[in-house]
């Protein structure tokens, strides 16, 4: 017991940063039971988040991932998009749309994660060899390949939405596992191993010592091409489940689905305590800072507010963040 | 071999063979309605590019600027149609003090904060966007409430020709309001002191500073501009298309941002030109545009448009290695 | 005393209740070359910087031609013909040499329009009055350092400066070019100019300047003609203490062993030629040579940087393939890069990170680290080079230069390197921690048997550390001085013949 507490008093002395986050998660929730006590405290509330938030926490870890190395990667929602949507066309094209209906296709759905994932790692190494072999900045590669992908899912669908997927597809959005959302679940598990890739493995470090000085890096003797195509291929398999996820949710797959995800992908990874410079992020600060927000945007749409609105208050929240940034570094 | 370093040599050169290509496939490429249509499609992307092209030039990055545009473009309508204004001047001003006004916001985080700018923009273009469509409202203002003022400013055309059939073709005036913008940005960047100091910027901001000049009145300089033409291009883009849609131009900022690149303007600051954006963004409309002349199928337009980003910025980060090598 | 132009009496500068400087003195007389010594850290650039009226002082006052100020702004400063090249030239490497040269006098003439002919006429005369080669219409980023040098100076001389101050001015330069700027310097003197040259390196201060101020520690503790002063006390008063210097002996074994590194046949297109070298255990061979003669190349041959070289390596009488980082790595070779900062380390990253750095790998199970390990490896790194850290929690930018160089060291010496290539190994580190680095390599040398090849500007450093120095010359080793035989001079005299 006494070396787990240890524990966790270094992990907070690392990052206070965590600590901060975790204050806000506190401030947001007396606020709003404040505001709402009767509605927003329901065991209800709570639960309909654990199917909402878990999309967008893997998009944030993606972006966590592209960010460790001073990257960005614009383009994972095209990849969670084209990722679902081809699961769709298969599902559709072996299964058929009668045959979805009336339940089959439960046995073909692990070759359509299998797929999806196949496609998000691909459209990640479009990204890494891009990046790495070819040398486009990745704001600019990725600002590119999303727009390649969002064009390839909507040359698939030709427009509308796929619509029907297999029970078991709907289970990974929709469905419980020990009492608990399976998107929750998957989240919880995603985050852990990410974690571990990202703090305990030599692939997870070397993404923080390339981020934090290339050149140190490469006479160091890593293999910086070769860590940076990875994290790329890294970030398309996370984009591809959070398009599983989303896809699930809905039993839908579009090609302009999320797009609003993106903005706050970026704002989340950033509020987490990633430098977009590199070097320096955490999957423990990304993961609250996406729990706090969905909070946020909760409360608000309880008090009624747009959903329009609620994107005002995202972006008023990540300019809050670079003045509370701006201010702390100031201290430091 | 000096004259291959200009990267405007080399992009009017691709144009050309693109555009020879293109009418190879099909020759109603090269007819004037076409061509007219072409130039007209040229204005709001390339008024928008050279606002961007100066957030670029001082190395940074504008992702804010299609919800300024919008912004100042519907609240200006919205407030014409509350007052019963009559007349073009006033709001046109109006849509430009709006957008400065948004971008005098992002001026204010990236100089006070020194935050990236991509971040602050995403942040304020969410705002502003966020606060339209959630406080102002969501309703389009068609072509039967649209002021007719507007409209008809923006059907002025500087010739016309009548062709064989009969009819009229004409080439819209407002591609001389976009050349003359376009104009007087090259002649401030090229020949002021504020201009230059946008390239002092993106050159090096503390050797700029250490040389004298103030940064926070250019970079407040930078955005406002930024905003101001945004703003205007929203404006216009109204009259042109008689259709307030405040949930317009949603994915330009991708495009105007390729167009920018593609006319050859250097992400890391410091390295672009005017004449070399509106090349760019020449490029960019006449690909996109001759889609269908191709008879490609417009689903394919963004795979088109996201190929040429890819091919474009690989093909200038393959010339710049070169060139340090 | 009418012939002072600025002084600085009795400044104090706090940094949150840090002294940076604590009563400093400093008197500059017009039309003087004063040099300005101390270790890094030691308080300069925050003279400097008082003086550019970057920084308020805290207390103390700054007369200028025996006129009072508390403190200076910038403009003040410029105003009153202080002007300051900065380490970095403050040059915008996107815009021509013209625009650089005329952009102080046009913004200083508070213009809003740029008149282009003028630009170029200020850029032009500038340049004459320096006598010096230069295309007006190039962009900076397409001139060598030297000539980036140039070009700050020319900008400076143009405000008609009354004290000029150079910042660390001969640190990316080769000799021949330190000779040129002093050239340059001194006819800038002739002019009337009081110049301020800072800097930590010995030599060319007691070359170029007449009289001299030692800081140490935010206090001035020395201050008088040039004459006055040598190399050690001129140390003495930086480090505060003496610092022997021997020269290091390696004796060739009594049985013949075989060479750790040897070279044969070494060629890379447009860099070097047919290079031979065979380096025995415990030898340290300099490799000298001026800026461009093709000596980094090697270094980063033998590091597997320049895979399209041709010829063979051999380690411990192995051919070894150098074709990536990682096969020179795995075959026992290490390189400690030029530049600390930018190309050793990772700044803002934990010690214990920084010295583990490149053997992750290796202590890896399916990639997984073995934590207790690699904690075990770092404490007993630190304890072995003693590098001044109460833990390797810190990040390594916290410590000292000479510690930081200790910390890559550490890095290299975990990989069990055979060969170990130290390119400019104490290039800004104060000379107390240079004289421990040498003796950290030396005792590597000896007790590793480590083959070392140590490449460096500061002849002296290899005349004292090397047993062998070879000297190349355009891609090309033209001669070999065994150190027991030859002096610094010999081979100064060497290097200034060419060209």
């Amino acid at each position: 017991m006494g070396k787990h507490a240890f524990d966790v008093r270094s992990l907070i002395n690392r990052d206070n940063n965590i600590v901060q986050l975790l204050g806000m998660v506190v401030v947001i929730m007396v606020v709003m039971t404040f505001l709402s006590p009767d509605k927003f405290l329901r065991y209800y509330n709570f639960e309909s988040l654990t199917y909402l938030f878990p999309e967008l926490g893997v998009l944030s870890i993606a972006m966590l991932v592209a960010m460790l190395t001073g990257g960005i990667d614009l383009s994972i929602i095209g990849i969670a998009n084209v990722s679902a949507i081809l699961a769709g066309l298969f599902f559709h094209h072996f299964v058929g749309r009668e045959g979805i209906a009336s339940g089959d296709g439960t046995g073909i759905v692990f070759l359509g994660i299998v797929l999806s994932l196949t496609i998000g790692a691909a459209a990640g190494a479009f990204n890494g060899f891009l990046i790495t072999k070819l040398r486009v900045t990745p704001i600019l590669a990725t600002l590119g390949s999303g727009q390649v992908f969002t064009g390839i899912a909507l040359v698939l669908t030709g427009g509308p939405a796929i619509v029907g997927f297999p029970v078991a597809w709907d289970w990974i959005g929709n469905g419980k596992i020990f009492g608990l959302a399976v998107p929750f679940v998957l989240f919880i598990v995603i985050a852990l191993g990410m974690a571990f890739l990202l703090t305990r493995t030599t692939f997870g470090v070397s993404l923080q010592l390339i981020g934090t000085n290339p050149k140190a890096a490469v006479y160091a003797g890593l293999d910086k091409t070769r860590m940076i195509f990875l994290s790329y291929v890294a970030t398309g398999m996370l984009a591809s489940i959070a398009g599983i996820m989303l896809s699930g949710r809905t039993n839908a797959a579009k090609s302009d689905y999320g797009t609003s995800y993106l903005l706050q992908a970026v704002l989340i990874a950033v509020l987490g305590g990633t430098n977009p410079a590199g070097g320096k992020g955490t999957v423990a600060g990304v993961s609250i800072a996406v729990i706090a927000l969905m909070l946020l945007s909760s409360g608000f749409q309880i008090l009624r507010f747009s959903n329009h609105l609620i994107d005002f208050i995202w972006g008023a929240f990540l300019l809050l963040v670079i003045v509370i940034n701006a201010y702390k570094n100031r201290n430091r | 071999m000096t004259l291959f370093r200009r990267s405007e040599v080399v992009i009017a050169a691709i144009l050309l063979v693109a555009m020879i290509l293109i009418g190879l496939v099909n020759p109603a490429f090269w007819q004037v309605d076409n061509l007219f249509s072409l130039l007209r499609s040229n204005v709001i992307i390339g008024i928008m590019a050279l606002g961007v092209l100066l957030v670029m030039l001082s190395g940074g990055f504008d992702v804010s600027f299609p919800a300024f545009a919008v912004a100042a473009m519907y609240l200006t309508v919205k407030g014409m149609l509350y007052f019963g204004y009559v007349g073009v001047l006033v709001p046109f001003v109006c849509a430009i003090l709006i957008g400065a006004a948004c971008g005098s916001i992002n001026a204010f985080f990236v100089w006070k904060f020194r935050m990236i700018p991509l971040i602050v923009t995403l942040g304020t273009g969410s705002m502003v966007r966020g606060f339209l469509l959630g406080v102002v409202g969501t309703s389009m203002i068609n072509i039967d409430r649209f002021p007719p003022v507007l409209i008809d400013f923006a059907k002025a055309e500087v010739f016309t020709i009548t062709k064989a059939d009969g009819t009229h073709s004409g080439l819209t005036a407002m591609v001389l309001i976009y050349f003359a913008l376009a104009l007087g940005v090259h002649l401030m960047l090229r020949h002021t002191m504020i201009g230059r100091s946008i390239f002092a910027l993106g050159g090096g901001a503390e050797a700029a500073t250490r040389v004298g000049f103030d940064l926070k009145k250019t970079i407040f300089f930078i955005y406002c501009l930024a905003g101001a033409l945004a703003g205007f291009a929203g404006m216009l883009h109204c009259s042109m298309i008689w259709l307030a849609n405040p949930r317009d131009f949603v994915g330009t900022d991708l495009e105007v941002i390729a167009a920018v690149v593609l006319g050859g303007a250097s992400i890391f600051g410091g390295r672009g030109s005017v004449l070399g954006t509106m090349l760019g963004v020449f490029m960019l409309v006449m690909v996109k545009n001759s889609l269908i002349i191709m008879k490609v199928d417009t689903t394919w337009q963004l795979v088109v448009v996201g190929s040429i980003i890819v091919i474009a910025t690989a093909a200038t980060a393959w010339r710049d290695r070169k060139r340090q090598a | 005393m009418s012939d002072v132009f600025l002084d600085l009496r009795n400044v104090v500068k706090r940094f949150s209740g840090v002294a940076a400087l604590d009563d400093v003195s400093l008197t500059i007389r017009s039309g003087e070359i004063h040099c300005l010594a101390g270790e890094n850290g030691s308080g300069k650039s925050t003279v400097i910087k008082v003086m550019s009226g970057v920084y308020r002082p805290d207390s103390g006052s700054i007369a200028i031609d025996g006129r009072t100020h508390s403190h200076l702004t910038p403009i003040e400063a410029i105003r009153h013909g202080i002007q300051v090249i900065y380490q970095d030239f403050s040059l915008f490497g996107n815009l021509t040499v013209a625009e650089n040269l005329a952009l102080n006098t046009e913004l200083r003439n508070k213009r809003k329009l740029v008149n282009w002919r003028s630009v170029r006429d200020l850029a032009r005369r500038a340049l004459d009055r320096l006598g010096v080669d230069i295309d007006p219409e190039q962009e900076v980023d397409e001139l060598s350092t030297a000539g980036r040098q140039l070009v700050a100076i020319a900008r400076a001389l143009m405000s008609d400066p009354r004290l000029l101050i150079m910042d660390e001015p001969t640190t990316a330069l080769t000799r021949k070019e330190v000779e040129t700027m002093f050239r340059i310097v001194r006819d800038i003197q002739a002019h009337g100019i009081s110049i301020l040259f800072v800097s930590h390196k010995m030599r060319e201060m007691l070359e170029i300047s007449e009289r001299l101020s030692v800081i140490r520690n935010g206090r001035m503790v020395a201050e008088g003609p040039t004459s006055n002063f040598d190399e050690s006390t001129i140390v003495r008063h930086m480090t505060g203490h003496d610092i022997s210097s021997e020269t290091y002996h390696w004796k060739a074994p009594a049985t013949p062993t075989p060479p750790r590194l040897e070279i044969a046949g070494l060629t890379l297109a447009g860099a070097f030629e047919d290079l031979a070298l065979s380096v025995h255990p415990g030898e340290i061979v300099g490799l000298s040579g001026l800026l461009g003669s093709g000596r980094t190349e090697v270094a980063q041959a033998l590091f597997g940087l320049e895979p399209g070289h041709t010829g063979t390596v051999r380690i411990d009488g192995v051919p070894v393939p150098l074709d990536r980082v990682q096969t020179a790595i795995d075959a026992g070779i290490a390189y400690v890069p030029e530049d600390r900062l930018t190309e050793g380390l990772f700044l803002t990253q934990s010690i214990d990170r920084n010295i583990l750095a490149t053997i992750y790998e290796r202590i890896a199970d399916w990639s997984v680290i073995d934590r207790p390990k690699a904690a075990n490896l770092a404490a007993s790194s630190i304890k072995a080079l003693q590098i001044a850290t109460p833990t390797g929690d810190k990040p390594v930018g916290e410590l000292s230069g000479g510690n930081q160089q200790r910390v890559v060291l550490a890095r290299w010496l975990l990989t069990e390197a055979k060969v170990l290539i130290l390119n400019g190994p104490t290039v800004g580190v104060d000379v107390g921690s240079k004289a421990e680095i040498h003796r950290i390599i030396r005792d590597l040398a000896v007790e590793k048997g480590l083959a070392v090849v140590m490449i460096s500007d500061d002849i002296l450093e290899l005349v004292q550390n090397c047993n062998r120095i070879v000297v190349m010359h355009r891609g090309r080793f033209v001669e070999t001085f065994e150190t027991a035989d030859t002096s610094e001079q010999r081979i100064s005299d060497m290097l200034t013949s060419f060209k």
